[in-house]
């Protein structure tokens, strides 16, 4: 059976060549991903958050843009290791949030 | 895989379909190629992708195919050819 991700070959439609500048936000993440995979740290590697990305199921797969998909497979992978806690991980979220909410 | 690659080979992609990270993509499974350059070995991605050391590495080989037997409605000319990179893993040779 065909993985979702594994789509080269499929109808898709025309491909979008427009250029396009990535938020801060994703360059953001692109950095911090590379410093965590560097010789120093080694706490993930890009097959390590390819299968994290593949693994995130079509849905998701399909409703996050390129970065999203880093964050998610990263912050899965780093939960797996033991690296991030999920209770740390969610007070963080829910202070993230009501700083944006107060920042509207 | 039946004995080693050599250059020239006739190979045959395996039609496997196991869960993980493989790198092998869909449209190639269980089609013939031709060996044409080894790249050179590489750590394992099947096995890194899961945090391990990805040993033994393996040779990684240059595949082409012809696009009329990747694609049953190929519409372009019959001497296009593809080529894709392969982990021995994934290579069959074929009785001859």
């Amino acid at each position: 059976m065909r993985r979702h991700h594994d789509m080269g070959g499929q109808a898709a439609g025309p491909v979008d060549t427009a250029e396009r500048d990535y938020a801060p936000w994703g360059k953001r993440v692109d950095a911090i991903v590379r410093l965590m995979s560097d010789k120093k740290r080694r706490l993930i590697r890009v097959d390590e958050l390819r299968r994290g990305i593949e693994d995130l199921g079509p849905a998701a797969y399909e409703e996050y843009n390129y970065y999203e998909r880093w964050i998610a497979s990263t912050t899965n992978i780093l939960i797996e290791k033991g690296i991030l806690g999920i209770d740390e991980l969610g007070r963080r979220m829910e202070d993230v949030r009501a700083r944006w909410e107060a920042s509207k | 895989m039946s004995r080693p690659i050599t250059i020239g080979d006739t190979v045959r992609i395996r039609q496997a379909f196991p869960p993980g990270h493989v790198r092998t993509p869909y449209f190639i499974r269980g089609k013939t190629g031709e060996v044409i350059r080894l790249l050179s070995d590489y750590a394992n991605p099947e096995e890194l992708a899961y945090g391990r050391d990805g040993k033994p590495a393996l040779p990684v080989y240059w595949v082409k195919f012809q696009q009329s037997d990747l694609w049953s409605d190929y519409a372009g000319q019959e001497q296009d050819t593809a080529v894709v990179e392969v982990m021995e893993n994934w290579l069959e040779t074929m009785d001859e």
